[in-house]
């Protein structure tokens, strides 16, 4: 393989793995905050396609993308108030399996919808845009994507960080009891979480599929797993950590791809997460405990 | 200030608080002592609004606030210093002092400075995470961030729990100091002795029954409270 060819597999891998760590965001998040594994999270990156499909149909991309990215968030927001909510109280594997029925949900109603034949996901033809920089040439969505996700991972940062409902958020996700007898209403901070994340999964989706070509009930089974293991692989309940977890599993997949290996590109990713497990449950940046006993 | 009456709570299937009474005036200290068990956290939880009540009435102000959710109740001056301190370890010690008043939208300059001065120690650790703080220093970071509400009644949980007697001193130091500036105090405590004494008025619980009351001298020179809760034998 040439430097050029190693090159060009390494800007659609970074690519990739930047709509993957978009999505792994919203299960650590998620995670953060609620202690759930939200296995509906694939399934909502899934209908956003569909979302996209539809709304592409009849706005121009300009209005579509806004109102897939609204549409997803709705749909996050009452599938964490109709499925989680009233199960706050309950034990965790109670919501666990709750948040697997809405993904086999999710995947039926869409099937019973939209048929299981194959979409064809709508061309953004400005995204479409071959570059060229050098000997590389990618469409604008390649180059695109890692900046996209790195900028919108900062502005999570900062809101993280720097904002009251930022602040909330990080005391919510340690003590649900004492940030009420702060006056937090821990219910519209918990919905704020899945507002990040569902936008966050609309605009992956958005990227990941127009490079894909098409949408069916199940494309967000094997995306969603892969951005979940990113997420633990980078520590879950770290922003950072699955970022980074996003980007290593993309660029390891394409790489492999590109080597001959695709069989085993999947196989690779469960691989990574059956040697973390082993030898660092905690992940990458996992949770480090300053808590004084 | 706070008046509650017959007030019943369950805890765990078993009714932890059996219809008790009592009063809060204005600008004093009052303490509920009693043995592990005996209610006094439940009945404090209640008032916040952490569990749910099963019968009687809790009246703030002139108020019902019976059955109000937690994040209301702050919201009417009542705040609570938990058992144990909680504050957030991840968040600074600055955070937590900011995130006491939560609920305020108006300049907290004024108020975060007050903190700094009862507490000058948690000014040089401001930055620090208040997980690394130390029991005493967390114990003063709840109290602060619980002013930070700017409270009309602070209950305070146990706050002597697991400190050295010398912090311990310190804490009710402040707590009679921030008294002194007009903030109503109800205080629980294992420590009757010490609450006793800092107390204006007093009750003692027992297996979720008012069993006395007194002002805090006169349940300091009880036979009763002597021989239960003060370690000395009955004469």
């Amino acid at each position: 393989m040439s430097l050029t060819t190693i090159l060009q597999h390494c800007l659609t891998g970074i690519s990739l793995g930047g709509a993957y760590a978009l999505i792994a965001i919203g299960y650590t998040m998620v995670y953060g905050i609620l202690r759930l594994i939200n296995f509906a999270h694939g399934d909502i990156f899934m209908m956003a396609g569909y979302f996209m499909i539809f709304a592409m149909a009849s706005f121009p991309w300009q209005v579509a993308i806004p109102l897939v990215i609204v549409g997803t968030i709705v749909m996050g927001v009452v599938i964490e108030r109709v499925a989680y909510k009233p199960l706050r109280t309950a034990p965790r594997m109670s919501i666990m399996i709750s948040a697997i029925g809405v993904s086999y949900l999710l995947q039926n109603l869409a099937t019973y919808l939209f048929t299981a034949i194959p979409r064809g996901y709508p061309e953004i033809p400005f995204l479409k845009k071959i570059f060229h920089i050098g000997a590389l040439s990618a469409s604008l969505v390649t180059f695109l994507t890692p900046v996209l996700t790195i900028l919108l991972v900062i502005f999570l940062m900062l809101l993280i960080k720097k904002t009251k409902v930022g602040m909330a958020m990080r005391a919510v996700s340690k003590d649900f009891e004492t940030s009420q007898l702060m006056g937090i209403k821990i219910n519209n901070i918990i919905s704020a979480t899945f507002v990040i994340g569902s936008a966050l999964a609309a605009v992956g989706s958005i990227l990941y599929f127009t490079d894909r070509m098409s949408v069916t009930p199940f494309s967000g089974t094997l995306p969603g797993l892969k951005c979940f293991v990113a997420a633990v692989f980078g520590g879950i309940g770290s922003i950072p950590g699955a970022v980074v977890g996003g980007f290593v599993i993309g660029i390891a997949e394409t790489l492999l791809v590109a080597m001959g290996y695709s069989t085993f590109s999947d196989a690779f990713t469960f691989l990574l997460l059956i040697v973390m497990l082993l030898f660092r449950p905690t992940g990458l940046f996992g949770e480090k405990s300053t808590d004084k006993v | 200030m706070l008046n509650i009456s017959n007030l019943k709570v369950n805890y765990g299937g078993i009714e932890a608080v059996k219809g008790i009474s009592f009063t809060v005036p204005e600008k004093s200290i009052v303490t509920l002592i009693g043995a592990n068990g005996a209610g006094k956290s439940t009945t404090l939880r209640a008032i916040a609004g952490l569990v749910p009540i099963k019968g009687g009435t809790i009246e703030f102000l002139g108020k019902q606030i019976s059955g109000l959710p937690s994040e209301k109740i702050v919201g009417t001056g009542i705040t609570l210093v938990p058992e144990g301190r909680r504050v957030f370890p991840d968040l600074t010690v600055l955070e937590n002092i900011k995130i006491g008043a939560y609920l305020r939208k108006d300049d907290l300059t004024d108020d975060i400075n007050w903190v700094y001065d009862l507490f000058p120690r948690l000014k040089e650790r401001s930055w620090q995470l208040a997980g690394t703080l130390s029991g005493g220093e967390q114990q003063m970071l709840a109290v602060g961030r619980a002013l930070m509400s700017r409270p009309k009644l602070i209950m305070m949980d146990e706050p002597s729990l697991g400190l050295a007697p010398l912090i311990v001193q310190g804490i009710f130091d402040i707590i009679k100091e921030i008294n002194r500036q007009g903030v109503t105090i109800l205080l629980i405590e294992q420590n009757a002795n010490l609450a006793l004494r800092a107390a204006d008025y007093g009750y003692v619980l027992e297996t979720g029954n008012i069993t006395l009351d007194g002002t805090g001298a006169e349940l300091l020179e009880n036979e009763d409270v002597k021989a239960a809760y003060l370690g000395k034998k009955k004469k």
